[in-house]
């Protein structure tokens, strides 16, 4: 019994330790964030968020300020976390707000409005806040991926438009997510929305065709990608999945041989923007740390860390990219879009509405 | 006989012990689930959801997938129960330990598991799953309690001339059923408020009110509705609550209880053995299969043999603030489960109590509310949290605290339910004797309901801890400081497309596995210790 009670004992008198140092962002007072006098600040993320240690110490080292992150599930129950703590916020700093959700974060009134002066080197498509609100950080395109060898052992070539999944040849061959649960799911149905119009007759007729071709729908992007989809690390039988632009290089990263090519392609024409952005919220007690923060975000050391970190790509113009990145990485030449506004007008009827459909 | 001073006295130990899970349960439950539901609700909405057939559908589909689940887990884990309460057989010691494991599993990484066996997707699937899941509450509630049981009334009616099956429906099976209604209520709550299984295995067609309630909440943030939901949840589970303590009000009473270590014997006759090995051949079948997969998975890198996930978990690759020592993983897990353990004991034992002990309306629905945790959606109380503990001193939001204490809700019930049917059965006789003998109420129940209990109170200790190990309940949805637990960990790395993302996360969930064996052979053990003794 006591071999078993000690080492317990020590766990339990760290995790007491460990707890005890939990509250420093509450009990600190400080509003400033000059350089070498401590701060600490809150950073309010999705589970997805990730950083280098040494780009993240360095941004310590420079200013102070120490981050503590505290992760709130997938963006969405992020989102609503925050709205409903709103006035006495998680965090200082919200990341992972994206284009779907934009203007819900902006309706409720979520952040201060901050303009860094990076936001000047970022290209056009990604500043989709004119009220500088929210500053996008980094962007990724949900695409069709692939299986390289299903459709090669097939004979056939692989879909590349949103039409080509339609087709009679491609019958049960694909998997996407819910668009209810999933964010790539929702943003695969808004690229058939700005492809095909709002209505019966737009993208309601195609996912019926979509349905009647003997679509997959899975609850999220892991049961979809490593249960569903035959490719790479999956292991299902279905060689079409929704994943990202920058799927292909993550496989070929995380293979132990690193293989001369990625097993999987990304179908170009079914790809939707996804730009994730980041804002100050309303309440923080360290508005100038904050600020800082944000600045780091749009800096050249977390915008080149990015790609290997989350596997998307930084929205500063000339950051460099990875060589993973640059040989495997897809980049759709025009990607489908809407306005932030249009996606908040009418997320929750399509949602809806799809549900009806096809869940 | 004790004096009316006396009775007095105990009368009012009994009161106050029901004080400390009266106090955790008022700030930690009924005042976060109380303000969430409070923002939102409006009686239209009740009419709302009574008019929706889509949501009358999911009510309905909630119901009955509980019950069925909740008769297949009886039918696959009674007959373990019985072996194990019953039989000396080498592995016992591991089966019992062993059934542990899928209930600590991330369903995530079961439904993976599954699909490998080919049950992907559907109705199969789901009630498979929670078969799997939920067999270690039969098996180890009602095997506990059976082993507790003295068979020498067995014995009697089986020299009478009874039958094997006669005597286990006559003589065994009504001495056992309050640890039958515990289990069947723990199990039904569970299905009832099943999440990950129903969200990833039922996707797209099917959903319990959990899933709608987590979808109302996290993601459409519809708080008229999710408040609606939840009533309509809440009151579903306190109707089954009353007539779980009715019924068992009716079944439970006095009977001699006996240290179990000397119950269980060896299979004598063939038969016996033949019996014993078949039971858990199945058993180890069923519940190992889908786990087999995975350890199997965990040491295939790249389709060879050998160790090169478990190595590539301690070397991180991309420098990141995220990396996890998996040391680092199990350290946390084992932090938050023994600081789990111990307040779900603090709160569960003195409610056990007072539950034991009186039998009044309020007693009933002081039980029914320390129950309802568990058939609260987790994501109603994980809101409630943060809308409700954000002032200080209680203002828990993104401090570590709130996890343990969010496990320690869901633990608390185990605790409950496994420790009212063994303190209901300890004589009366007994503690008249001490208190007629000058024994101080506090003295009698150390001397005569502890020993007894302590048993009780370790297979509920091993269910706390593997409630945190797995991380149930709200913590998942919630907002929380970065201490990454094995779950964590795992979600992580199948976060991300890539070989070496998928096998490190097999690695790990085998990794948990081992864990949680080792933590609750070392709690069966202790007990063993204990119980040695008297």
């Amino acid at each position: 019994m006591r071999r078993v009670a000690a080492p317990l004992a020590l766990v339990l008198a760290l995790t007491i330790a460990a707890c005890g140092s939990g509250n420093d962002a509450n009990s600190d007072s400080t509003g400033t964030a000059a350089a070498g006098k401590p701060v600490t600040i809150r950073l309010l993320t999705h589970d997805s968020f990730a950083v280098s240690d040494r780009v993240l110490k360095a941004f310590t080292n420079d200013t102070g300020i120490t981050v503590k992150v505290v992760k709130a599930g997938d963006a969405g129950a992020m989102l609503n976390q925050a709205i409903l703590t709103k006035g006495k916020p998680l965090g200082d700093v919200l990341f992972g707000v994206d284009n779907t959700l934009l203007s819900k974060a902006l309706d409720a009134g979520l952040f201060e409005t901050y303009e860094p002066k990076a936001l000047a080197d970022v290209a056009s498509e990604y500043r989709i806040d004119p009220t500088h609100h929210a500053t996008p950080v980094d962007h990724g395109e949900v695409c069709v991926n692939f299986d390289k060898k299903a459709f090669a052992d097939a004979g056939n070539p692989p879909p590349q438009t949103l039409d080509d999944l339609v087709d009679p040849r491609l019958k049960g061959t694909l998997v996407v997510e819910s668009p209810a649960t999933s964010s790539p799911g929702l943003a695969f149905l808004l690229a058939t929305i700005a492809k095909y119009g709002d209505g019966p007759d737009g993208w309601e007729a195609y996912w019926q065709k979509l349905k009647a071709n003997g679509v997959k729908v899975a609850d999220g992007w892991e049961t979809a990608y490593n249960g569903d989809f035959s490719g790479g690390s999956g292991k299902g039988d279905r060689p079409l999945v929704v994943s990202y632009a920058s799927s292909p290089p993550a496989e070929v990263y995380y293979a132990d041989p690193q293989p001369a090519d990625a097993p999987t392609g990304v179908s170009e024409g079914t790809c939707f923007r996804q730009v994730e952005l980041a804002g100050i919220l309303r309440g923080t007690r360290h508005e100038a740390a904050a600020r800082r923060f944000v600045d780091f975000l749009v800096s050249k050391p977390f915008q080149e860390d990015i790609p290997l970190q989350m596997f998307v790509f930084p929205v500063v113009n000339g950051t460099a990219l990875p060589d993973v990145f640059t040989k495997f990485a897809a980049t759709p030449a025009d990607p489908f879009d809407l306005a932030p506004a249009t996606i908040g007008k009418s997320r929750e009827r399509w949602i809806q509405r799809w549900t009806e459909l096809v869940g | 006989m004790g004096s009316t001073g006396d009775r007095r006295r105990r009368a009012a130990l009994v009161a106050a012990a029901g004080l400390v899970p009266a106090a955790f349960l008022a700030v930690f439950f009924v005042l976060p689930v109380g303000t969430i539901v409070g923002m939102g609700f409006h009686p239209g909405a009740l009419v709302d959801v009574a008019g929706s057939a889509r949501l009358r559908g999911i009510a309905w589909f909630t119901l009955w997938q509980a019950v069925v689940s909740t008769v297949l887990t009886f039918v696959v884990a009674l007959p373990a129960a019985a072996i194990v309460a019953r039989y000396e057989f080498p592995g016992r010691r591991l089966l019992r330990a062993a059934v542990t494991i899928p209930f600590v599993l991330p369903s995530v990484v079961v439904a993976s598991a599954f699909e490998a066996l080919g049950l992907s997707h559907g109705l199969v699937a789901i009630l498979a799953a929670h078969v799997f899941f939920e067999s270690a509450i039969v098996v180890r509630i009602v095997g506990g309690f059976w082993s507790n049981l003295d068979p020498r009334q067995e014995e009697a009616a089986r020299l009478l001339g009874a039958g094997r099956l006669r005597a286990f429906l006559e003589v065994t099976l009504p001495r056992l059923a309050p640890a039958l209604l515990s289990a069947a209520a723990l199990v039904f709550l569970f299905t009832f408020s099943s999440f990950g299984i129903v969200l990833i295995l039922g996707a797209p067609h099917y959903a319990t009110l959990e899933v709608e309630i987590y979808r109302q909440t996290a993601q459409l943030l519809d708080l008229r509705v999710a408040a609606a939901l939840t009533i309509v949840q809440m009151a579903a589970v306190l109707a089954l609550l009353l007539v779980q303590r009715a019924l068992s009000d009716r079944v439970s009473g006095e009977q001699r209880l006996r240290a179990g270590t000397d119950v269980a014997r060896r299979p004598r006759t063939v038969r016996e053995r033949a019996g014993v090995a078949t039971v858990a051949g199945a058993t180890a079948l069923v519940l190992g299969g889908p786990l087999a997969v995975l350890v199997v998975r965990s040491f295939s890198p790249g389709g060879g043999v050998g160790l090169g996930y478990y190595r590539a978990l301690s070397t991180s690759r991309r420098g990141s603030i995220l990396f996890v020592p998996p040391w680092e993983a199990v350290a946390n897990s084992l932090g938050f489960a023994v600081v789990a353990t111990v307040v779900a004991l603090a709160v569960g034992v003195p409610a056990a109590a007072v539950i034991a002990r009186r039998r009044g309306g309020a007693t009933r629905l002081f039980d029914s509310l320390l129950m309802l945790p568990l058939g609260t959606s987790a994501v109603t109380i994980g809101f409630g949290f943060l809308v409700a503990l954000d002032e200080r001193p209680l203002d828990l939001r993104g401090s570590p605290w709130l996890i343990p204490l969010a496990h320690a809700l869901v633990a608390a019930p185990f605790v409950v339910r496994v420790l009212v049917p063994v303190l209901r059965s300890v004589d009366e006789r007994l503690r008249e004797a001490a208190a007629t003998l000058g024994a101080s109420p506090w003295r009698a129940w150390r001397e005569i309901d502890l020993p007894i209990a302590a048993r009780g109170a370790l297979v509920a200790a091993g269910f706390a801890f593997a409630v945190s190990l797995g991380e149930f309940g709200a913590t998942v949805f919630v907002a929380r400081p970065d201490y990454p637990t094995l779950p964590v960990a795992i979600f992580r790395f199948l976060g991300q497309p890539g070989d070496l993302n998928a096998g490190q996360a097999a690695a790990l969930s085998t990794i948990l596995m081992a864990v949680t064996v080792g933590a609750v052979l070392a709690i069966d053990r202790f007990r063993a210790g204990e119980l040695g003794e008297f």
